[in-house]
């Protein structure tokens, strides 16, 4: 077998970058879900006592929202979203068949409207967390506000945890995508079929496939 | 808890039904004639020395009401109103406190299992140990009263003196009042005294006199007789129609179904997809053709 061709997608600082915001999340959403839900009001076991889980949430979500934002000053210019990403947005159900649709950059439509979603329900996240933060901040807010924060809160959470389950999902499903986030490389293959252009960019191949 | 209840009403976060076998209990009111409150304080005296509570002595904030407000350690206060009726002036004091109500807020928002309860009897209790301190409580209750303890971060309100009403006893308040302005007894009973004192106070003058059970929280285990209950704000602003905020109803209430319909939605989409479509995979080979 001849040796596998290569292209670096993400850096060393990028992927821990990445997977500090990754942790924050799953500590966040077991606990916030153990909030939400009385039923999952166990998984606060995870963090030794209800009381302390309570305790660490805000400081983890302030943790994942300084991690968000170096990820969203590293990414956001890749972000834009153009004629290519509004093809393949419409053609959404090619892609889910397996189908590539679109001259693809380094992201997807896709991985675009998730990048913008996220960053939405973090802006949110932060601001509503810090107004109903006990006992140090509340204290500053009128409780109507307090009250829309709540709401919004676990609003936003809920859609921030729907989106991750498919960010987790695409990133299962296209296979050879984990790979980006744990050793930092594609093929070339990969590269060609779910990012061509991207994939004319690194290696300066000029041929449209 | 040391001992066992078995006449829950409703318990804090938990889906199943609470142990119930004693649901025959009477409901328990306190009555509160605010015409007869001469705003001694007494009953600020008596709750604290039943419930154990020392709060810091305050400072005098240039009006009667000393604490200046609820706390963690203050359970009940007198509120003063200066007001001018008919062309007069009123002082009205009101005992301010937990309200017990039929469907209380501050339950409805706790995430914490067993936290709060309400006892068959109408009695809402928070039940401290369990408490985690997210304050969700206070912007459940529409009365503004919970309070977070700052030395302990856990919330406390009144209890109506869950203790002395278990063993048959009158809550501490009631007890030490000196003219006899707050009562205790079943609902029905207190509703019955409280008609009496409305008709009573209609003879002097107060046309408006009237029972406040405000039907918003399903009526409350802590009544106020008002000589104006036509205007209930004139007694340090209490609410006209108080009512489980329609914010913390929705967060509390559609958003739980709604949100686990997506979440299943997500993941059970993901499962089948792949199931039904297989993984989306590069081919290598169109790579060695390349190369």
């Amino acid at each position: 077998m001849s040796k596998e061709k290569l292209i670096k997608r993400y850096s060393a600082a990028e992927r821990i970058n990445h997977w500090i915001v990754a942790v924050c999340f799953v500590l966040l959403a077991i606990s916030g879900l153990a909030f939400f839900y009385p039923a999952f009001f166990w998984l606060t076991g995870v963090f030794g006592t209800p009381q302390l889980a309570r305790i660490v949430h805000p400081f983890v979500g302030v943790l994942m929202f300084l991690g968000f934002a170096r990820q969203f000053f590293r990414y956001w210019h890749h972000n834009f979203i153009d004629k290519e990403d509004i093809k393949w947005m419409k053609s959404v159900k090619t892609v889910l068949a397996g189908h590539e649709v679109g001259d693809i950059g380094k992201y997807n439509g896709g991985q675009k409207g998730m990048f913008w979603m996220m960053t939405g329900c973090l802006l949110v996240l932060i601001c509503t967390g810090v107004i109903i933060w006990r006992p140090y901040f509340a204290y500053y807010f009128p409780i109507e506000l307090i009250r829309v924060a709540l709401l919004l809160h676990a609003w936003s959470a809920l859609a921030l945890i729907a989106g991750i389950i498919v960010h987790v999902y695409a990133a299962i499903w296209v296979r050879g995508t984990i790979r980006a986030m744990v050793e930092g490389v594609v093929t070339h293959a990969w590269a060609k079929k779910h990012h061509p252009r991207w994939y004319r960019e690194m290696t300066g191949d000029k041929n449209k496939s | 808890m040391s001992l066992q209840s078995q006449d829950i009403l409703r318990r804090s976060a938990s889906p199943t039904q609470p142990p119930i076998a004693r649901e025959h209990k009477a409901e328990v009111a306190k009555l509160i004639d605010v015409s007869t409150c001469i705003g001694c304080k007494a009953c600020q005296v008596a709750c604290s020395e039943w419930n154990d509570l020392r709060d810091e002595v305050g400072n005098n904030v240039g009006v009667y009401d000393n604490p200046a407000d609820l706390s963690a350690e203050s359970w009940t206060v007198m509120r003063y109103s200066e007001t001018e009726q008919n062309g007069k002036l009123e002082w009205l004091i009101r005992k301010d406190g937990c309200m017990h109500c039929a469907e209380p807020g501050c339950l409805k928002a706790c995430p914490s299992p067993g936290a709060i309860i309400q006892y068959a009897n109408g009695i809402v209790d928070f039940q401290s140990e369990h408490c985690i301190g997210c304050g969700y409580c206070i912007s459940g209750c529409p009365f503004n009263v919970p309070r977070i303890n700052q030395k302990d971060n856990k919330a406390y309100k009144c209890t109506l003196c869950s203790d002395r009403v278990s063993v048959g006893q009158e809550p501490a308040c009631v007890k030490t009042c000196p003219t006899g302005a707050i009562r205790f007894g079943s609902k029905e009973d207190m509703k019955e005294y409280a008609q009496e004192r409305v008709d009573e106070l209609k003879t002097r003058g107060y046309a408006n006199a009237g029972l406040y059970d405000p039907q918003g929280v399903g009526g409350t285990h802590v009544m106020y007789v008002l000589h104006h209950a036509d205007q209930p704000e004139l007694y340090h602003g209490l609410k006209k129609d108080p009512q489980i905020s329609p914010v913390v109803s929705l967060w509390k209430g559609i958003l739980k179904p709604l949100s686990t319909i997506g979440l299943a939605a997500s993941v059970l989409f993901g499962f089948f997809h792949y199931i039904g479509v297989g993984p989306n995979k590069a081919e290598d080979d169109e790579e060695e053709d390349k190369a």
